[in-house]
């Protein structure tokens, strides 16, 4: 089968079993408000470096949250059995497009419930939200091979944040300079380079990701 | 004496790198003055834990292809060593500033991005902890160091360059090389550089011996 329609059918495979359940989905989303109006008890009113900041940080605990089980939802037989079918690369794919989904839905729910309560003082709303959605992305594909890797290891909930935050901070220091930027209302130009960064950084971690994982699966 | 030929000529480099720094002519410049030697010993620290790191992933590949134990001992005992550099430079480079920019940790791209860069291959260290069983705990870790390295490039060479940076050539700075640093300079200082990544090489491979000599110990015959 062409790797193309086993990563198709392996996002449709996880769509659906979310779907069935919505346990995790509904667990996550509710952690998002949550987070968000704790923040809001906590700080009342912020200004716009805060608001930048703080919305960052609830992203990268959620998205942590929300990824760390991508691969210890299903059981190991199983897993075995999906050895026995398909190209391990399409595992890794498929899984980091479900959980850019994921991310791209927990992010618009989270600026929404971020919006409302604190007020928005975004001037470039556009621009906000393609650096929300790049976000969505760069955890999506850097978290879901750390998590993978920590799942070999036992899959303790320390190991995942000392082994992803590390390697997320690079990207997040670039999130938050280009959100600052549509933040503030500068010049689109000016944003040029964060996006090509926030790519080129994505574009690297799924190659090695795609490199790695077969020898990841390898049991 | 045809083996450590290299040896030799690492510890010849530095002694002679440490002497002539110390006791020739540097240029006069305002603010630096006589700080400029700390070049010969702050950067090469960066240049020797660069190498150590690029060995260790090197050995890294090896291991996925070939799954020796030896090449995951030498991975992590490159590693090992490469963070020992790292605080060394980080140290020189605290002091350097405390002189130059007037404070030990001033906000700069370029130190953070080091000082994460050493928390990630401490993450390193620890998952190689988290793991009990060998070759697992091998394939794993070499997994991670690849994944890890690249983002340790971007970290400390590519994301200084795109911000405002007090270290040179960094942010639209000058590079050192074309400011400060006149034509006496420059072969005590790639003299350094060489005689430093020697030594790392040398205590690396130090340990690894090391390393193979409990490996063999602990073996049941």
């Amino acid at each position: 089968m062409n790797i193309l329609r086993q990563v198709k059918t392996l996002v449709y495979k996880d769509i659906v079993l979310e779907w069935r359940s919505k346990y995790a989905i509904n667990g996550i989303l509710l952690y998002v408000v949550s987070t968000v109006f704790v923040c809001y008890q906590a700080f009342k009113s912020v200004d716009t470096l805060v608001w930048n900041a703080l919305f960052w940080i609830i992203m990268l605990f959620a998205s942590v949250n929300a990824i760390s089980r991508s691969f210890t939802q299903e059981s190991q037989n199983r897993q075995l059995y999906y050895y026995t079918l398909i190209n391990p690369r399409a595992i890794i794919l498929s899984k980091i497009i479900y959980n850019t989904l994921v991310m791209v839905l927990l992010s618009v729910i989270a600026y929404a419930a971020y919006s409302v309560t604190f007020s928005n003082p975004v001037s470039d709303p556009l621009l906000y939200t393609a650096a929300v959605f790049l976000g969505s992305i760069s955890f999506a594909s850097v978290f879901t091979m750390v998590s993978g890797i920590s799942s070999k290891a036992g899959n303790n909930s320390t190991l995942m944040a000392i082994l992803s935050f590390p390697v997320i901070i690079p990207l997040l220091i670039v999130l938050i300079t280009l959100s600052q930027n549509a933040l503030t209302g500068a010049p689109r130009f000016e944003s040029n380079n964060e996006i090509l960064v926030l790519l080129a950084i994505n574009v690297i971690t799924i190659t090695i990701s795609l490199l790695l994982f077969p020898y990841l699966w390898r049991d | 004496m045809r083996q450590s030929w290299w040896k030799i000529l690492g510890l010849v480099m530095v002694a002679a790198s440490i002497v002539v720094g110390f006791l020739g002519p540097v240029p006069a410049l305002f603010l630096l003055h006589e700080t400029i030697r700390n070049v010969y010993f702050h950067v090469p620290m960066w240049s020797a834990m660069f190498a150590l790191y690029l060995i260790s992933v090197i050995y890294s590949i090896r291991y996925l292809s070939r799954s020796r134990v030896n090449d995951d001992l030498m991975a992590v005992e490159a590693v090992n060593t490469g963070i020992v550099f790292c605080i060394i430079g980080l140290l020189t480079g605290m002091q350097w500033a405390n002189i130059t920019w007037g404070d030990f940790w001033p906000n700069d791209p370029k130190t953070n991005g080091s000082a994460i860069a050493t928390l990630m291959y401490l993450a390193y260290l620890v998952l190689r902890n988290a793991l009990e069983e060998e070759q697992k705990r091998a394939k794993i870790s070499a997994i991670y160091n690849i994944f890890a390295f690249p983002i340790m490039i971007v970290l400390m060479y590519i994301m200084p360059k795109m911000t405002d940076s007090l270290h040179p050539g960094s942010g639209g700075n000058g590079t050192f090389g074309d400011l400060d640093m006149d034509n006496q300079m420059r072969p005590v200082f790639y003299t350094a550089t060489i005689g430093w990544i020697l030594i790392g090489v040398w205590i690396c491979t130090l340990r690894y011996r090391v390393r193979l000599l409990e490996n063999k110990r602990n073996l049941i015959d």
